[in-house]
């Protein structure tokens, strides 16, 4: 076996609607290996988030799965609900797309993370508080031990998004899933999430999927990239080999939707 | 904070004296003249005049309602009867003073709200919760038909259902009567159990219905996503992602419905006999004992005012984003 740390074999995810079973992802293949990006791209109802879900068993209900889904080659996919939860936040985390809504307006942002920490690693809440103030410096939010006691509405966009992802580290997992992190924020604050993001993984060593549809944002960070349409899965290679060489047509097509600044302008 | 409770308890004292000269003008500028009332069959028109000048009628309404309101704060005379502050004036049925009638009723009303809201809250919430949980299921399916029809039946049909059931045939329950507690506790558990009962089936319903869509749609929210990709399991996430959040907001109704059965429980305590101050109100009503009415309906008022004063204090104590800024 090679060293990859996350495999994922003909996942299919099969949602009932009023009008019968629907397939949302079709025998998606992929793997991440220790240390890598893989960027999964794809418009609005393309299955990416499906497939996040699926990972974690956080589909909504009545959604059904088949294939394989394997963590150092330990399969998750038919798992139950108490089987993940140690998994879950522990060796996968996840950050999402919309960081207000994600994180619960009743609490603050310490007992957010500080409940996860403490969920998987145990131990007092004044040693969690330690860890979490040095989580919440390592995404760089400054004040961390006055903010530490804040509330999800008292941070901006791109602080809130800063909070999640340090809530998504503090427990070292091997993969983080990133769906949609930056679509929510502001152009200049994208750019430091991900900034943020590619340095903390360096660091840290942690493999990533990174879910968008922002081609842009795939060619600066993923090193391996899965191109998904309605569900199926249209290209999948290296990042130079998809963004150079693409094989399908509508890989084709979403590159040449997006300007670049060398093309020349009719005038 | 101080200054927003200031500021809201001088809003508490505009409302109710405009609740207070609301209820002043209609029941005594609008209703029978008080004096032939109290006069009865034989009755001269000195002696009209005499009671008149006694309960101040003749003086110009706005120096009545000034007087009125004087009273409560000061107390006030009656000829030569000295009527102590809070005062309220007597009954034109029983001549007795009405602070004291008011007093002596609420006690029951209070006894009957308490125990009704420990129920419903109970009963409400936590089936609410497990047909959430549970949701599509039998037992959601039947919880929800039974709370449709707990709200649709009407308090005083099931009142005398079990009335005729429980202590007329079965013989299990004695007639609602009222007593102490310190009298006898099994005897004052068993009298105001009916009560209890009664009114707390249709609420009891509603916040089933309430907490199961509240929970619902707490469980689709984001953050509760959000726990879950955490590792979170069990009691921790229910309590602190789902209950908390879909609570907050029945709270509010709580306090409300609570302060609203504070000011008497009409039909229930009319239909058990229960001398509480919903009883008080509908006798008076039946008698046109304006001085009562007034009273109750003051009072009543009392209750939802500060109620809702209670309310957005405790509102802000349970959800961090209303919470007021401090200068």
């Amino acid at each position: 076996m090679s060293d990859e740390l996350f495999v994922v074999e003909d996942l299919t995810v099969t949602t009932s609607t009023g009008r019968g079973p629907v397939d949302v992802v079709k025998n998606v293949s992929f793997t991440v290996g220790r240390d890598e990006t893989l960027g999964i791209v794809g418009e609005s109802g393309s299955g990416k988030s499906m497939t996040a879900l699926a990972v974690l068993g956080l589909l909504p209900r009545g959604a059904r799965t088949s294939g394989s889904v394997r963590l150092d080659g330990t399969e998750l996919l038919g798992r139950s609900d108490r089987e993940l939860r140690p998994i879950r936040g522990n060796a996968i985390s996840m950050v999402f797309q919309d960081p207000l809504s994600s994180l619960n307006p009743y609490y603050t942002v310490g007992l957010q993370i500080e409940e996860m920490y403490r969920t998987h690693r145990g131990g007092s809440r004044k040693a969690a508080r330690q860890v979490v103030i040095e989580a919440l410096e390592q995404v760089r939010i400054p004040d961390a031990g006055r903010r530490i006691d804040q509330y999800p509405h008292q941070f901006s966009g791109g602080m809130r998004q800063r909070v999640m992802i340090a809530m998504a580290l503090c427990c070292s997992p091997s993969l983080l899933i990133a769906d949609e992190p930056t679509t929510a924020l502001d152009v200049t604050v994208q750019a430091q999430i991900l900034e943020l993001l590619a340095e903390l993984q360096s660091t840290t060593g942690t493999g990533m999927i990174f879910i968008t549809h922002d081609l842009a944002v795939i060619s600066s960070i993923a090193q391996r990239v899965l191109v998904m349409r309605s569900g199926d899965p249209v290209e999948y290679g290296t990042a130079e080999q998809v963004f150079s060489d693409p094989q399908h047509d509508y890989t084709r097509m979403l590159l040449d939707a997006v300007p670049r600044i060398d093309d020349e302008v009719a005038s | 904070m101080t200054r927003y409770v200031l500021a809201r308890l001088g809003g508490v004292v505009v409302i109710l004296l405009a609740v207070c000269l609301f209820t002043y003008l209609i029941f005594f500028k609008l209703s029978p003249d008080p004096a032939v009332m109290i006069c009865g069959k034989t009755c001269t028109p000195e002696r009209i005049d005499s009671i008149r000048s006694v309960l101040g009628l003749n003086q110009p309404i706005l120096t009545q309602f000034g007087e009125f309101l004087r009273g409560i704060v000061a107390g006030r005379d009656y000829g030569a009867v000295h009527c102590p502050a809070p005062c309220l004036g007597y009954s034109f049925q029983t001549n007795e003073s009405v602070w004291s009638m008011l007093t002596s009723r609420l006690p029951v009303s209070i006894t009957v709200a308490v125990g009704a809201a420990v129920l419903w809250l109970l009963a409400g919430v936590i089936g609410g919760l497990v047909s959430a949980v549970k949701q599509g299921t039998w037992w959601d399916r039947t919880a929800m038909a039974l709370a449709l029809g707990g709200v649709s039946v009407p308090n005083y049909v099931l009142a005398l259902v079990l009335q005729y059931v429980l202590v007329v045939k079965l013989q299990v329950l004695p007639f609602p009567s009222a007593p102490a507690f310190g009298d006898d506790p099994v005897l004052w558990f068993e009298s105001y159990l009916m009560p209890w009962v009664v009114l707390a089936v249709g609420y009891a319903c509603l916040y089933a219905r309430l907490t199961r869509s509240n929970v619902i749609d707490t469980l689709s929210e984001n953050y509760y996503r959000t726990a879950r990709a955490k590792g979170l399991g069990g009691a921790l996430i229910m309590r602190r992602h789902a209950l908390r959040p879909a609570l907050t907001p029945i709270a509010t109704i709580f306090g409300m419905d609570f302060a609203g059965l504070l000011g008497g429980a009409l039909i229930t305590e009319t239909v058990f006999g229960l001398n509480g101050i919903g009883k008080l109100a509908a006798d008076s009503i039946a008698k046109n004992d304006q001085p009562v009415i007034m009273a109750v309906t003051l009072l009543a008022a009392f209750f939802v005012v500060i109620g809702n004063v209670v309310v957005d204090l405790v509102y802000t104590a349970l959800d961090p984003r209303v919470r007021v800024v401090s200068a």
